[in-house]
């Protein structure tokens, strides 16, 4: 779930109660001498605290790196956490080859400016087998060029912890899910057997084959997401801002075309809309929104006032109830 | 961020609305809360209830509710708001809680973390795990029942956690016709049993969570209660952070050392602050220093606060790790190799005492024993017990040995420094959860010997050490064991055998063959054979001992190459085939319970330092191998140490 800060019908009433009649109340600078932490920044202490506990307790970290806006927070978390030092491990992004130009091409740059290894990795034989969204469907393009991939590379190179960028917001199974959370050689997921997790203490102990998915973000909301990015000045892919976009309109959904390996249905032309990108991923499989948010303020804007979750963009997540505590369980980030 | 990031203190002309409502919402103070109490009070249908009412929920999200109430509901189609917490499949199909779900949303005052627990018993320590970073218990009573047993075990456990704000929320009111007696008896009941607790801060509101009834609004059903909504209380609840006011602690994190100029300790500030200059005392080697810079990404700071994540440098090089507690120099945290300490059990596996764990507190592992249980709580009456174990879910009060001294504070004044957990060696689970009471100082030091182990395994001319014989009751060790001592002797050696049978008729006379008692039974063997290694003598046992964690334990109270673990390994059926002194026989007619092999587990070595086969060899071969073994082991460490044998 996604934080609705405010019930409101329309814009207007947002604006009345975005200005408050009386001064704020911001006590950061204020004349005690010790400042009551933010919101964020007790967030902020809680994610650096999580990264250094897993970097000092696991032999073979990776940062899972997809490129969108909470891995480019987790990312930042991360240069933060061991500064001076640069992070002491590589960011692996797991590479289905249909996602958007734009996101590989600032991925490749953020790793440059941030002098990090960057691992591509993508499934080989799924490759071979040409898996797509449109040939095989969305569900075995994800289960062999997502799940199965993710599996392949942590393998491959042995990681034994991961971190991911999911929040505990965004699903219901989520919410359930430890911030240390173990899979077993299988990578799979046991929701009903999962280790007790008190105050800040990780054990992070693992059993021949296991290996620990950990994650970072879990207590922030979508919300807290986009005002970090804000205060912190973080940088995005830009297709977060709206632009004019080459889109086809499918089953309610906005879908980019982004290159040329998206099929025509007869009658269809894409046409040029004004939209932008709630979450991002394969671009087949990810729907637009209309929108004019073509700044950070006017994205927060724009999200307060939404009305639906930014899984809604999603088309992998609407298969049934248990959909994605099911893939958790088979392996899926 | 640091602290002082700048935010308008008053708006400016040209701030963004937005920038001014980022403003407000960064000012807002979080709180965190739990909900608890017994099966079916109805906790998970209040978190949906309180997310519905303040509008939390997103359109295609309630379209999904109302989907899954019709399909898996208990309110036959009406919306089932449990449903939106209860997010795992197996708790759907149950109707029930089994894990946490931890839930977000805010108000125009505040910003909630919520998790919310499950009732069950079986799953109690999920509610501990919920329970340790709330700073508020909101304990749910459905009216009809009143107090029950579940209601006063969470009560305890938020007690002992030190959660000091209750809401006590008396449910389901709408089934007892809104009825002021009914609430004002389970109020009474509850304030009685609560106050033998220390839990004096009690707000009790009456609720129908279904219905909604004063949870975001003040109902007319009850017009005699006079107190504030749920959300209302919440929004205006007091709960102090104490943390910056206290003693300054950081727990070391991670040393960064990123170039040979650069020697950073990182870590979150568990108390107090911390200023360049300010003077520093190290947990526990007690070293002193001064704090150089506090460094972090966005420049250093003048100021850090309990809370923040940070890395200092100190102005002396001095020899700091992880798990070392940098604090305050006249009130420096505790440092000790002994303490007492409530235990919160949360494995199937029952506690026991002597086994070792691993002990893990703030960044600190270490290997940890119960030396002793002083009593369990039976959590109904509070009521002290005698006990020589703990199991799932039970509470005791208990004295923990660590292989070293480590730094600490007593969980009443920090939950980061005075909490910690056990972890099993061999299966890695957390089992227990521990709050420190205080530190037990160690009233007689270790002596120093001047005549001490070298001194006397040079005077007998050999290398001291235990050969370990393990495996299945007949498997041979006793035989096989026999013939290596003879050869020892016959060849100089000084020796001693051990024999479960002798050793069991002596000096473990009082124990019998519970899990609780092989524990033990091993642990002293350990102990004399290490009494006896320092005497410089060639040590011979032959034990059953079927556990690896308590071999292990053996191993490592020796030390490196002192302990040579030999399996006889002698398959069960094969063993019970010979079954030379009738023991198996009696075991199956179950005239012998707990019989390793029969009913009670043997768990074979993994990397033995010898394994023998018997059905491969004759005992002789077998001694004959063993003889070898040994002189070629103490050939080697010559080499490595140059130690005359
Ligand atoms: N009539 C009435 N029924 C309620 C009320 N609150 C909850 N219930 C019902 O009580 C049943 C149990 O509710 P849950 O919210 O699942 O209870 P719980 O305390 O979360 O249960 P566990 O987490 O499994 O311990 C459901 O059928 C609810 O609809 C109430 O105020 N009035
Ligand atoms: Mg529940």
């Amino acid at each position: 779930m996604t934080d609705r800060v405010i019930d409101v019908k329309d814009a207007a009433v947002l604006d009345s109660i975005i200005q408050p009649p009386s001064p704020l109340p911001v006590s950061l600078a204020g004349p005690l001498s010790a400042p009551r932490l933010t919101h964020l920044q007790r967030l902020e202490a809680e994610s650096i605290h999580i990264l250094r506990e897993v970097v000092a307790e696991t032999q073979n970290p990776v940062m899972l790196y997809s490129i969108g806006k909470d891995s480019a927070v987790m990312l930042h978390l991360a240069m933060k956490a061991f500064y001076p030092a640069k992070p002491p491990f590589p960011l692996l992004h797991v590479d289905t080859t249909w996602k958007f130009r734009e996101m590989i091409a600032f991925r490749d740059q953020r790793a440059v400016d941030l002098g990090l290894d960057l691992l591509v990795y993508t499934n080989p034989e799924g490759l071979a087998r040409g898996i797509g969204p449109f040939t095989h469907g969305s569900a075995i393009h994800t289960q062999v060029m997502k799940t199965e991939a993710l599996k392949q590379a942590l393998d491959r190179y042995g990681f034994d912890a991961a971190f991911g960028g999911a929040r505990r917001d965004e699903e219901k199974s989520r919410a359930k899910e430890r911030i240390f959370s173990f899979r077993n050689e299988q990578h799979r997921w046991d929701p009903k057997n999962q280790r007790p997790e008190l105050w800040q203490l990780y054990n992070a102990r693992k059993n021949k084959g296991e290996s620990i998915r950990v994650f970072p973000l879990s207590n922030w909301t979508e919300l807290d997401i986009w005002e970090y990015i804000y205060l912190e000045n973080i940088p995005i892919v830009p297709l977060y801002f709206a632009a004019e976009r080459p889109v086809v309109e499918r089953d309610g959904a906005l879908i980019m075309v982004d290159d040329d390996r998206l099929p025509m249905k007869p009658g269809e032309t894409p046409q040029m809309r004004r939209v932008r990108f709630r979450t991002l991923g394969c671009y087949p499989l990810t729907g637009a929104i209309d929108s004019d948010a073509d700044s950070l303020p006017a994205i927060i804007r724009e999200m307060l006032l939404a009305r639906t979750s930014e899984r809604q963009g999603r088309v992998i997540d609407r298969d049934g109830g248990a959909s994605m505590e099911q893939k958790k369980q088979e392996g899926y980030f | 961020m640091a602290p002082d990031t700048p935010l308008p203190e008053t708006p400016e002309p040209g701030v963004s609305e937005i920038e001014r409502y980022l403003a407000a919402q960064q000012s807002k103070s979080l709180l965190r809360f739990i909900t608890c109490g017994s099966v079916d009070d109805g906790k998970s249908t209040l978190i949906g209830r309180l997310l519905y009412d303040s509008k939390m929920l997103f359109e295609d999200q309630l379209a999904t509710l109302e989907a899954d109430s019709r399909k898996v509901g208990t309110q036959g189609g009406d919306l089932d708001f449990a449903l939106l917490v209860d997010g795992l499949s197996a708790e759907r199909e149950q109707g029930i809680t089994i894990d946490v779900a931890y839930r977000f949303f805010n108000t125009d005052r505040r910003k909630f973390i919520v998790a919310d627990t499950p009732g069950h018993e079986q799953y109690t320590r999920n509610m501990v795990t919920g329970a340790s970073t709330a700073d508020l218990a909101i304990i749910l009573i459905d009216a009809r029942k009143g107090v029950l047993p579940q209601t006063r075990r969470h009560s305890f456990l938020v007690s002992l956690l030190g959660i000091r704000k209750i809401v006590l929320a008396v449910n389901k009111m709408d089934l007892m016709g809104y009825d002021q007696a009914v609430f004002d008896r389970v109020v009474a009941e509850y304030r009685a049993f609560a106050r033998q607790l220390d839990l004096t801060d009690i707000q009790a509101i009456p609720l129908s969570a279904l219905k909604g009834d004063n949870v975001t609004t003040l109902t007319d059903a009850m017009p005699w209660y006079q107190g504030p909504t749920l959300i209302g209380h919440l929004e205006t609840v007091e709960v102090a952070d104490l943390r910056a006011s206290q003693p300054f602690r950081l727990p070391v994190q991670w040393v960064n050392r990123p170039n040979l100029d650069f020697r950073g300790y990182a870590g979150t500030i568990a108390a107090g602050t911390v200023r360049p200059g300010d003077r520093i005392r190290v947990l526990p080697s007690g070293q002193e220093s001064r704090v150089a810079r506090i460094v972090t990404h966005d420049g250093d700071l003048p100021l850090a606060v309990a809370g923040q994540s940070v890395t200092l440098t100190l102005t002396d090089e001095i020899d700091i790790s992880r798990g070392d507690i940098l604090s305050t120099l006249d009130e420096a945290a505790e440092a000790a190799d002994q303490m007492e300490a409530t235990l919160v059990w949360m494995s199937e596996a029952p506690l026991l005492p002597g086994r070792p764990y691993i002990l893990k507190l703030g960044t600190k592992s270490v290997p940890a024993t119960v030396a002793t249980l002083k009593h369990k709580i039976n959590v109904n009456t509070l009521e002290q017990l005698a006990t020589k174990t703990l199991g799932l879910n039970e509470v005791g009060l208990a004295t923990l040995s660590l292989d070293q001294a480590i730094a600490f504070d007593v969980y009443r004044n920090n939950r980061d420094t005075g909490g910690f957990i056990l972890i099993d060696r061999l299966t890695n689970e957390t089992v227990a959860a521990g709050l420190i009471r205080s530190a037990i100082v160690r009233t007689v030091p270790w002596q120093v010997l001047d005549v001490d182990r070298r001194a006397r395994s040079q005077m007998k001319g050999q290398r001291p050490r235990v050969l370990w014989f393990t495996g299945l009751s007949g498997a041979g060790k006793s035989t096989i064991a026999n013939l290596v001592e003879k050869k020892l002797h016959a060849h100089g050696r000084h020796t001693m055998l051990l024999d479960g049978d002798n050793v069991r008729h002596g000096l473990n006379r009082d124990l019998g063959f519970t899990d609780a008692d092989r524990v033990e039974n091993i642990r002293r063997v350990a102990e004399v054979s290490k009494l006896m290694v320092d005497a410089g003598l060639i040590v011979l046992v032959s034990f059953i001992s079927p556990y690896r964690a308590e071999r292990r334990m053996a191993r490592e109270l020796l030390g490196p190459g002192e302990f040579l673990e030999v399996f006889v390994d002698t398959p069960l059926a094969v063993a019970e085939g010979r079954d030379v002194k009738g023991l198996y026989a009696k075991a199956r007619a179950g005239k012998i319970p707990n019989f390793t092999g029969i009913d009670s587990p043997y768990e074979p070595p993994e990397s033995p330092d010898v394994r023998i086969d018997t059905q491969a060899m004759t005992a002789e071969q077998a001694a004959n191998h063993i003889f070898t073994l040994l002189s070629r082991f103490d050939e080697d460490a010559d080499l490595v140490d140059g130690a005359a044998i």
